[in-house]
């Protein structure tokens, strides 16, 4: 079981989910991506479609950082 | 589980701000679980060959000089206000700096996801265009019955 990171805090629709998906899809069975996203748009949408795609989403944190979140997803 | 999601668009400009706004929305979909079909006609076609700058692709004369004015991927135009090819210049330097997508990175993102891409067999023909001149990600040349059956029971749109 590995962890990865991946940060798309500066990147737009359609990357911050394109970006989500594309790392999610090279993850193996039991792999843990911690996502930073925004408020909005990719927070709202990228665990929802996470969920409807099979992972699994561990937590969702507000960071240090004002307006950042942190989403834990597993595979 | 439900079934999957899909969308299929007709990519019928070959229009820099529409092709982007076509791939943004395959890319978008695909990202979030769609099924997504582009089915690529007519100036479309530019989006798919592997020349991107301006070059004769197409067999015959006349296929050749319009391959050469209409280029791929790289000499597309904007819709409205191109300036002889500046604007497409300024839309890239801008989504570069904007950090928003740019209509490459976009069709690489949708390679990436497993889109469906197909081209449209009748207008491949008068643009004698062959599917060697197309990027090999093409999956399929095809015509309108096909494309109707992979499109059926998604939402479909005219781009």
């Amino acid at each position: 079981m590995a962890q990865f990171n991946l940060d798309v805090t500066r990147d737009h629709c359609p990357m911050t989910f394109v970006r989500t998906k594309i790392q999610l899809s090279k993850l193996a069975t039991g792999d843990v991506l911690d996502v930073l996203v925004t408020e909005g748009e990719p927070l709202e949408n990228i665990p929802r479609s996470s969920t409807e795609q099979g992972f699994n989403v561990l937590s969702i944190t507000e960071t240090d950082q004002k307006g950042i979140h942190l989403i834990s997803i597993q595979k | 589980m439900s079934e999957q999601k899909k969308l299929s668009i007709i990519g019928f400009s070959g229009d820099f701000d529409k092709l982007t706004a076509a791939f943004t929305l395959a890319t978008g979909a695909a990202a979030i679980g769609y099924e997504v079909n582009l089915f690529f006609t007519f100036w479309g076609l530019d989006a798919l060959k592997i020349k991107q700058g301006r070059s004769p692709v197409g067999k015959g004369f006349l296929p050749k000089v319009f391959g050469l004015f209409m280029g791929g991927l790289k000499s597309a135009p904007v819709s409205r206000l191109n300036f002889l090819g500046l604007s497409p210049k300024i839309f890239r330097y801008l989504m570069r700096k904007n950090n928003v997508a740019t209509l490459e990175e976009l069709v690489e993102a949708a390679k990436e996801l497993n889109v469906n891409i197909y081209a449209c067999e009748m207008a491949m023909h008068i643009l004698g265009i062959q599917k060697s001149d197309l990027i090999h990600e093409v999956k399929d040349v095809l015509g309108v019955p096909t494309f109707l059956k992979i499109s059926e029971g998604g939402q479909t749109l005219f781009i």
